[in-house]
């Protein structure tokens, strides 16, 4: 059976280290030949330049070739050819597709249909497995560990696929605390705080962001987007509450560090930039390393 | 006496076959479509606009020579949730069922998330059932939960 990453969800604790110890490997030796002679499918069909470099970089450096468009414009998906039939035509041409593309469940459809396995690279505000999997490997490598984290959130809470699978995914892991700070339009849902009472696991909301992130290992960063406010002046009250400023992690613990997926807009100052604590950009480039893992355990090539 | 006469004129009575009653009677011609009876050769006949004590207005189906599998009368689980089936064999009643909203439910519900691909492109949806009173249905697709308000038959 082929293997697809549609969900964070799709792997269990072993695959999530498992995947964390191959990226560790591919981070001392970045380029391999494990992809000779293999084509790999990447198909944006919208665009997501950071996401689709990060691939094609992995790619490269396993040795494999790139085929695909980087948005829907450039490819037949404009002369109005079906998902399925895109999908059925590709699968003739490359031993694994990556994807991304702006309709939820797009993702788990084109796994189906495709002969070859299927890498979300996000569908809609569904899912982004892999962003969630670097994630934990940055969290992996400045923590030294997965278990025993205190795990602030921060921002939309509601609309942020981001949160909510690495939310999942760390529940896997010993004792983790999670709390969330969010304004009353951008809670944590329902679902994934019933899905933390079911395993025991302890979390806390707040409203505002204040000096209670000095108890924080990580403290996780997101967008509070304009639009997903119906009243523009309920937007305006809090886009500039959840603004993390360099002199907000005076008191924080030394091992603390601050993540964000990026790109940002003004959720994280630029003076934080400099401190030590941040840790967005080397984030992303450990998407890299977790991409080669995730495409090297996916078409069993170590 | 004469009463029960009225009664089964309404709908006659059949040898052999299935009896589905407690339809809601405004879901009479999507259960006839979910179970295809409008593509079979038997003899059916339905009664609709009954009067019901439970669901105000009722419809009945009487399928000559059909007996369903448990998987596919289930299917109208969502419409007809009260339905009850009589099995007719040499004109009497020889088994009673009801219906049980399955696990998994393929085609016959819309996702709501109209940003789903299901939505976008011909595709059968598919739900896992979350819960079943009040009716929570994941998509398998989009992973977005269509609830009891939301919830719309294709
Ligand atoms: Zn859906």
């Amino acid at each position: 059976m082929k293997k697809d990453l549609i969900s964070i969800t799709d792997y269990s604790k072993e695959e999530y280290l498992r995947i964390l110890e191959l990226a560790a490997f591919f981070e001392l030796n970045p380029n391999q030949n494990l992809l000779n002679g293999k084509v790999v499918a990447s198909l944006f069909f919208e665009p997501s330049t950071r996401t689709r470099l990060s691939f094609e970089t992995a790619i490269s450096r396993l040795g494999g070739r790139v085929i695909g468009f980087a948005d829907a414009g450039s490819s037949s998906v404009t002369k109005g050819e079906t998902l399925h039939d895109t999908i059925r035509m590709i699968s003739n041409y490359a031993d694994l597709i990556v994807m991304r593309h702006p309709l939820e469940g797009a993702a788990r459809y084109a796994a189906e249909i495709a002969s070859v396995p299927v890498i979300n690279a996000g569908d809609g505000a569904n899912q982004h497995p892999t962003q969630t999997l670097l994630d934990m490997y940055s969290i992996l490598k400045t923590q030294g560990t997965l278990d025993n984290l205190n795990i602030f959130m921060v921002g939309d809470l509601k609309y942020g696929r981001t949160v909510h699978s690495l939310l999942m995914a760390m529940s896997d892991f010993e004792n983790p605390i999670f709390n969330f700070i969010a304004p009353d339009e951008l809670l944590m849902p329902d679902e994934y705080k019933m899905h933390l009472r079911e395993k025991g696991i302890r979390y806390f909301e707040h409203r505002e962001f204040t000096d209670i992130i000095s108890a924080a290992d990580i403290i996780y960063m997101t967008r509070v987007q304009k639009e997903r406010f119906s009243d523009p002046i309920e937007y305006e009250k809090v886009k500039n509450i959840y603004i993390l400023r360099d002199r907000m992690l005076k008191n924080t613990k030394p091992n603390v560090r601050v993540l964000h997926p990026l790109p940002r807009v003004n959720e994280i100052h630029t003076d934080v930039d400099r401190n030590e604590k941040a840790y967005y950009f080397d984030q992303a480039l450990n998407g890299v390393f977790t991409r080669e893992a995730i495409i090297a355990h996916t078409l069993n090539l170590i | 006496m004469e009463e029960n006469v009225k009664k089964k004129l309404k709908v006659s009575a059949i040898k052999d076959g299935t009896v589905i009653d407690h339809i809601p009677a405004q879901n009479l011609f999507k259960v006839i479509s979910i179970l295809r009876l409008d593509h079979i050769d038997n003899q059916i006949t339905f009664g609709t606009n009954l009067e019901s004590y439970k669901l105000g207005s009722k419809a009945i189906i009487k399928v000559s020579d059909k007996f369903f599998e448990d998987d596919e009368i289930n299917k109208i689980a969502l419409i007809a949730p009260h339905a009850k089936l009589n099995i007719i064999r040499n004109y009497a009643v020889t088994e009673k069922k009801e219906v049980e909203i399955p696990a998994e439910i393929r085609g016959i519900v819309r996702c709501f998330n109209p940003r789903c691909i299901t939505n976008n492109e011909a595709i059968t949806t598919r739900f896992a059932v979350i819960s079943k009173s009040p009716i929570a249905l994941k998509c398998h697709y989009c992973e977005k939960i269509t609830d009891q308000e939301h919830l719309q038959i294709q």
